[in-house]
């Protein structure tokens, strides 16, 4: 995967929860292509014709909070989101993104520094945030969930490390 | 030196002394997971290719979502979660109709104090309530756990809540809760362990505790640790297990539990907690009754209390969901369900219901909803333009009788 990824931002507010980035009532389908049609649909029910692959999210304090829903983090990759910035995290969201392969950066400032439709530049390697307003700095994630991003999310980092000690 | 609750019992599963803020990888002593993170738990699974699963021992699944099922979907979908468990020859597996995950679990004793538990529901958080570890991750991260036994975390720091006073009636711990959330935040404790102490925390039931941990997830925390005493042995019907006590120095909020009056967090977020009487007379169309905050059976009985001989209003409709079926047995035989059919409202088949709005009893355009559920974010129980007021058994039972958000200790 790459480790500097650029793209057009998206911005939210605080506390977007799984409820309003994948409502549960699309859930119970065997057809997952359901899910990036919905995305983030309880904040803004045409969000997934504007979104474009190579975009990025932005987010404000406790993004993804709720429910345990991977789907969430499904529907905003498969929409075409490479990475999403946040003031913060919440954990569960954190964990599903990362094993999915999908990178997150939690950089404080964030909400002040874009507006929609700027251009950002992540460096997943430095953890830092280039703005027009100047280049934000974040703890870049610990080595070991690197890997897992970098594997392509928790199921490849498996699949690659039974490999290696050929259990 | 001292160290957390939480840090002894990962430092006991490692056999090496941990401490806030390292990562490790931990042995996981139990799993569970319902039928919403099922299929997906298996589609990893299979990608990893796993078969057999490490040990089916260590392995709880419950169908709580959607039961009975309500599209031909999630029919078929149950139906690939059913075939694994057979498959995998899971013993630990209850069909629709045995209750919610977080109730039935601790119920059947599964699980026991001092151990590491992870399930895939956020909601899981509900069992710190017995003394023990547990936190919510999503289908890959339980499907690893599956897989190998254990999963990565990072030990998280304690966040110590002093409940000082003891609840009034009619006041339960779920205002105390509510409370606290309103205190804390919904990212107030994002990656800590909250511990809830105190005279009020030692005078309640477990059951009354379990609403406590439960919402530990809505202020970000990874559980809701709350030490193990004989009324957690009675409940879990097992007194092995290893009790561990906070003997260091942690961040300490107080509340008093004493003083407390019944809350409300009102709609779009549920740190928008107000005290019952600033939102007393909000019209409602639904209550709720149920969940894995709160569809005990002492909730049940609570509510009941204050139903006996009343009726439901004629424009507010009210859904009672027993969180397992020991509870709706329990509550048959007391009569409970009697005063709720009585007073006009409707039983519902155990399980999550209209909680996450996918089920029986979801909520139309405009529509208010008051519930002892733990989320209120937009268009959680229905449509987006509804509204839910989360609250104690006793005001969703005061609001069902007045058709109006009310205080319980108004109710004769």
């Amino acid at each position: 995967m790459m480790t500097v990824l650029k793209g057009r931002v998206w911005k939210f507010g605080d506390d977007v929860d799984t409820d309003v980035i994948i409502p549960a009532k699309y859930l119970r389908s065997v057809d997952k292509t359901v899910w990036p049609k919905h995305v983030l649909e309880g904040l803004d029910p045409e969000f997934s014709s504007k979104i474009k692959q190579g975009d990025i999210i932005v987010g404000g304090k406790n993004f993804g909070c709720g429910s345990s829903r991977e789907q969430a983090a499904l529907a905003i990759k498969w929409a075409g989101a490479v990475a999403v910035v946040a003031e913060s995290f919440a954990r569960i969201f954190f964990r599903n993104a990362i094993n999915n392969g999908l990178p997150l950066i939690a950089a404080e400032g964030i909400s002040e520094a874009v507006k929609e439709g700027d251009v950002i530049e992540i460096d997943l390697d430095t953890g830092d945030v280039k703005t027009a307003k100047g280049t934000l700095k974040s703890a870049p994630l610990p080595p070991f969930l690197q890997e897992i991003l970098k594997s392509g999310g928790l199921v490849e980092y498996y699949k690659a490390h039974k490999k290696q000690s050929g259990r | 030196m001292g160290s957390t609750a939480v840090e002894k019992i990962i430092s006991s599963a490692l056999g090496r002394n941990v401490s806030e803020g390292e990562f490790v990888e931990a042995p996981v002593d139990f799993a569970y997971f319902h039928d919403g993170t099922g299929p997906l738990i298996i589609d990893a699974l299979k990608e990893m290719g796993v078969d057999p699963i490490k040990d089916k021992e260590k392995v709880g699944i419950v169908f709580d979502h959607s039961v009975p099922p309500y599209n031909d979907q999630g029919a078929t979908l149950q139906a690939k979660v059913r075939k694994f468990a057979r498959a995998q020859g899971i013993p630990r597996f209850h069909d629709l109709g045995d209750g919610i995950c977080h109730q039935v679990i601790p119920e059947k004793g599964y699980v026991t104090p001092g151990q590491i538990v992870f399930g895939a529901d956020s909601h899981t958080c509900t069992l710190g309530s017995f003394g023990l570890f547990s936190t919510g991750v999503g289908a890959t991260d339980l499907a690893y756990i599956l897989a190998t036994g254990k999963t990565w975390m990072k030990v998280p720091e304690t966040l110590m809540v002093d409940c000082k006073g003891v609840l009034d009636d009619r006041v339960s711990s779920k205002d105390l809760i509510l409370e606290i959330v309103r205190v804390i935040g919904t990212d107030g404790a994002t990656y800590k362990a909250l511990e809830f102490a105190g005279e009020a925390v030692r005078a309640m039931s477990q059951a009354s505790r379990m609403t406590m941990s439960n919402m530990a997830v809505e202020m970000g925390a990874k559980t809701g640790f709350i030490e193990a005493d004989a009324k957690t042995a009675v409940f879990l019907n097992r007194s092995d297990g290893k009790k561990f006590k906070t003997d260091h120095a942690v961040p300490k909020i107080e509340v008093d539990a004493g003083r407390l009056e019944p809350q409300v967090a009102c709609p779009g977020s549920v740190a928008n907690v107000k005290p019952i009487s600033e939102v007393e007379g909000v019209h409602i169309d639904q209550a709720f009754l149920g969940s894995c905050t709160n569809g005990r059976y002492e909730d049940l009985y609570e509510a009941a209390r204050l139903l006996r001989h009343k009726k439901v209003h004629r424009d507010t409709r009210m859904i009672v969901i027993p969180a397992s079926k020991e509870t709706y047995i329990d509550a048959q035989r007391d009569g409970l369900l009697d005063i709720f059919l009585e007073a006009g409202a409707i039983i519902g088949v155990t399980g999550c219901g209209p909680c996450l709005g996918v089920h029986m009893g979801v909520i139309g355009e405009n529509e208010a909803c008051i519930s002892t559920s733990n989320r209120n974010f937009i268009g959680r129980m229905g449509a987006r333009s509804s509204s839910v007021y989360l609250a104690s058994p006793q005001a969703v039972a005061a609001s069902a009788i007045e058709g109006k958000i009310t205080d319980p200790r108004r109710v004769a």
